[in-house]
Formats: structure tokens, sequence, C-alpha cells
């Protein structure tokens, strides 16, 4: 056996996360398993089988992965690695956490966040917030690896017809536990798979005004996101981020008003297809890489802008 | 309670990064050297702990040049009790760091270990969930609060979907996030007295630990940089342009 790909899922459903990770073990060849692992997740097991090249997919469906504890999963995981070359996951907040421990226990030193396979064994991965790209070759048996999901492609979800098989669970470590989880619900698509992202920092002032930028989002179907200093600022939540130790982007359009474009910010749109940068600062770095600059008060040109979509 | 961080000497992070023509790496002779931005996040919550009467010993360690003396005063003259230097000239991965970390726990005996959650040279974020692993302890990573308990602490973690708040038991790994707290500076008579507190250095040999690297880094290339764009003078033309010439909305 070849790739073995843990999945992103919420039970019910595959995440596209994982779609572009399955393009990524394409890309290094040889059959594909995914592993669904969950709680309640037979459908989401389902719609893994449904994807394009992927040979099998396995369900562990038992209780205690019901949310992501790493104590668990890895055991699991560490347990399925023998079987395969390499271990995938998408370079999600649930796979950070969980391969690094899977890869110490097997004694290898994982790869973090690939965004090209050149061979088998050989990748490139950004360094320095992006600003240098490292090329690294492996011998590690397995090797366990992260992928940025914007980096590659995705799979087709449908048109597979992968067999499924099912295995029995390891049961809780009982070192961990959940407590509760608090997230910001909305209709609006996922930042990281978005095709529109419109994202505000400091300039926005305070998080009532990001309502400006929600119904320019809400008119091109996109998501909106922020500048670690609008979240710092308390202006928007935490996964609203877009940055080097946020969510990595890059969307057709990407829209940065009132952010000024620290490298760490850079980080985290720079392979957006087409950047468009509203600043009232001339001299502020995001213009550099933005296609389209506009400089203006933002409270003038958002307004403008929302109102011109309606006449289009 | 002992409380051990480790931190790591890294590129400033205003410093513009520069590729060496040879593609060997990345500039390092002469550029602005600091503290990892999220390991003095990791010293200052330590530090409140101490404060808050929780902890009774702070332990900073670094893994690298002889050069990593200076972060460790940094962390001593924030409040940190006392420095270790593991002192090796290979870039050690994190599986090497994991593995030397886990041979100072074994000396030691701390109950907690605050990590930042990535070193923002090469962003792996891989050190505290491989430290958890190899010692056996739960984790908690990517955390923005944090609450100890009676032999467990309960965390919030920043994950994608939002936050997510998890109960671990002590000892244990937490990786700290940006928002956890906001590290203070150091004074001029604790960077003083930070001088003369103790400071051990050891080698990855005296652990008895193989700190060889696993990977081969072929090179290191500059990205492929974006082209310059355009000003445009108003929004009806940025709304032209987008879409006749883009054609992205």
């Amino acid at each position: 056996m070849t790739n073995l790909i843990i999945a992103e899922h919420d039970g019910k459903n595959i995440k596209p996360a994982t779609l572009n990770v399955v393009n990524a073990a394409n890309a290094a060849g040889g059959n594909i398993t995914i592993a669904v692992i969950g709680n309640d997740c037979g459908d989401a097991g389902k719609m893994a089988a449904q994807i394009s090249g992927v040979n099998k997919v396995i369900i562990i469906d038992s209780p205690e992965y019901a949310h992501g504890l790493a104590e668990n999963f890895t055991p699991l995981i560490v347990k399925m690695a023998v079987d395969y070359q390499t271990i995938w996951g998408a370079a999600t907040t649930m796979s950070k956490n969980i391969l690094p421990r899977v890869a110490a226990l097997l004694d290898v030193q994982q790869i973090s966040e690939i965004t090209k396979v050149l061979a088998v064994n050989k990748f490139e991965r950004p360094i320095y917030a992006g600003n240098a790209i490292a090329t690294i070759e492996s011998n590690e048996k397995p090797n366990v690896i992260t992928v940025r999901t914007t980096a590659f492609d995705a799979a087709s979800a449908d048109g597979g017809s992968a067999t499924i098989e099912k295995l029995d669970g390891l049961g809780d470590k009982g070192i961990s536990s959940f407590i509760n989880a608090a997230g910001s619900s909305s209709e609006r698509p996922e930042l990281t798979s978005a095709k529109v992202v419109i994202s505000g920092g400091r300039g926005m002032q305070s998080g009532e005004n990001f309502a400006m930028l929600e119904k320019i989002a809400d008119k091109l179907g996109g998501a909106v996101g922020a500048s670690r200093a609008a979240v710092d600022a308390g202006f928007v939540p935490n996964d609203y981020q877009v940055g080097q130790t946020g969510k990595v982007v890059a969307p057709d359009l990407y829209m940065a008003v009132g952010i000024s474009g620290a490298i760490q910010h850079l980080a985290g749109m720079k392979d957006s297809k087409v950047i468009v940068a509203i600043n009232k600062d001339e001299d502020a770095p995001i213009f550099q890489i933005a296609d389209y600059g506009l400089v203006a008060d933002l409270f003038d040109a958002i307004p403008e802008f929302d109102a011109a979509l309606d006449e289009l | 309670m002992k409380i051990l961080v480790p931190v790591k000497r890294v590129v400033d992070y205003n410093v513009n990064i520069r590729v060496k023509a040879d593609q060997s790496g990345v500039e390092t002779a002469n550029v602005k050297m600091s503290m990892n931005p999220f390991d003095e996040i990791s010293i200052e919550q330590a530090i409140r702990l101490k404060e808050a009467g929780i902890a009774t010993e702070i332990i900073a360690v670094s893994i690298g040049v002889s050069q990593c003396q200076e972060t460790i005063r940094t962390a001593l003259a924030m409040g940190a009790d006392r420095g270790i230097l593991i002192e090796t000239d290979i870039a050690v991965e994190p599986l090497g760091v994991a593995k030397l970390l886990k041979a100072i726990i074994d000396k030691e005996e701390p109950e907690l270990i605050l990590v930042g959650k990535q070193s923002i040279d090469d962003d792996s974020n891989q050190t505290a969930q491989m430290l958890a692993a190899l010692a056996g302890w739960p984790q908690a990573t990517f955390v923005s609060k944090l609450e100890l308990g009676d032999g467990s602490l309960e965390a919030t973690r920043e994950v994608d979907g939002g936050l997510e708040t998890i109960k671990v038991n002590m000892p244990a790994v937490v990786s700290v996030d940006l928002r956890l707290n906001e590290p203070r500076y150091a004074s001029l008579p604790n960077i003083m007295k930070a001088k003369r507190k103790p400071l051990d250095v050891m080698t990855p040999d005296d652990l008895n630990i193989d700190v060889t690297p696993r990977l081969t880094t072929v090179n290191i290339c500059e990205p492929v940089a974006r082209k310059g764009g355009v000003i445009v003078a108003s929004v009806a033309e940025l709304i032209d342009k987008l879409k006749n010439e883009a054609k992205v909305i």
C-alpha cells in the first residue's frame, strides 16, 4: 500500500481540503487509502469512497474519536501506518495537531505544509513566512506529510468507487477530554476554499464596520477574512485570521481593505490569483503585490464599491 | 511546580529575508536575531503563573549555537529563573529538538511545558506535539487561554472553526498561540540581574541523543515574485478592471 490520507470531515461530509490532499498524493503516485476517523461518520466514509482516484476507504467509527483528540487519534494512526509509505493530512489545525504526534511515535521527521510534489520523496515547502522555498528530500519510512491545500487542485468529489472497510477503535486513552467549541457560524463559504475573500485590517476601526465587507462578500459569494491586527484588536474572531500563523488562502479574488501588508499577512494570501488593495496610505506595502491598488479612504470606497456591484 | 520553556533564536520578525546566492540557505550573517515571538509568549505565561503563586521555577532551554545564550538571557531578564543551553552547530530538526527536550524532562521533571506553537523560521509547527508524544503526555496546542486546575488544565485552542476548549491531565505540553498574552519587556535592572542567573551548557552527546538531520535540504530558493500591478484612480475603474480585465466579478 502506498498512500494513507487522514480525512477531514464533520461526520456527514468530507471537507474540500481532503480533495486537495488526494491530488497531492496522486502527484506522488501509487494507490490511495482514505481513513475516515470519527464518531457517527459513516456518511462521510461513503462520500470518501466516491472521490475520484481513491482505492480504499477505512472507516473507524467510535465515540473516542468524536472530537479529534490527538491522544486518541495517534495510537490508531500509528497502528495503521505500518502498511503505508506515506501518511498524508491537510495542513489544517486538526492534522497539524495530530500528525507530528504520530510522526514522533514512528520516529520520523514530519514534512509540514508542502506546496509541491517533485518526486515520491522530494517536496517543496515554504519557510520564513513564504519568503523562501525549501526543496526537501526524505528517506523516512513512512513519510508523514501535511499539505498546503491551496497549492493543489481538488480531486473530483465523484466518479470513484473505492472499497469500504471498517476497523475497530482503540478506546479512550483517558488523559484528555473535549469540553466545548465556540464557532463563528456563517452561511458564507469556508475561508480556505472560497473563490472570493475580502479581508479587513486595523483600518476597519471596529467590528461593526466589518458589516460593510460582509455585504460585499455575500454579493460575490465570498468569505470574510482579517489581518492579525484586526483579530488582536477584537474586531473579529480568530478564525478570520489570514497569514503566516492563521489561514492560508488563494482565492480567485482577494481584496485587502485597510490592511497595510506586513510580511506575516502576505504569507497567507500572496498566491491569490487577483489581489486588490484599498488603503489610504499610498506607501502601504500591500500595494507592491496588489494587481489593482486603490489609494482611498475605505469608508468612502467600500460603500461605493458595494453600490457599484448592484449595477453590474 | 516547575515549568520548562524552550526558546529558539531566530531571524528577527522584522528582517527582510534574503536567500543566499548559492541557494544553501537564508542569509543570517549580520542579521538581527531575536527570540521566536511565540516563545516570548510562552515565557510570559510561565512568569504570570509564577507571579500567581502557581509555578515555583521557570527553566528556559535553548538548542543551537553558542549565541543562543543571548536568547536564554532574554528569557532570564523577562523573569525565568535559570537556563539550559544544549549547544550544537547542527540545525536540529523538530524531532531532534523533541528528543533533547524529552531528555531534559527526564532530568528536571517539570509538570508543564510551554512551547511556542511554531517558530517563524522553518514554520514547522511540530515540536510541542512531538514532545508530548515522546513523553506520553497529553497536549493542548494553539492555546489562547489557559487555566491550571488540580492535576489537570483547561485550555482554549484556536482552531480553524473558531475556539475549542479541552481538559488535559498534567503533566502536559501546551503550545501557545498569539493571543494568549502580551509579553513584557525586560527592564534594565532585570537585564543586569539576568547576567548572574545560572545557565548550564551541555551538548546532545551529553544527553546521549542523536540529532543528525533526517531530511536533506536540496536547496533554498526565492519564491516567484508577483509582478507589480497598477494603481487605479477610482472605484469605477476598479470595478471595470475586475469585470473586464481580470474577469473575477
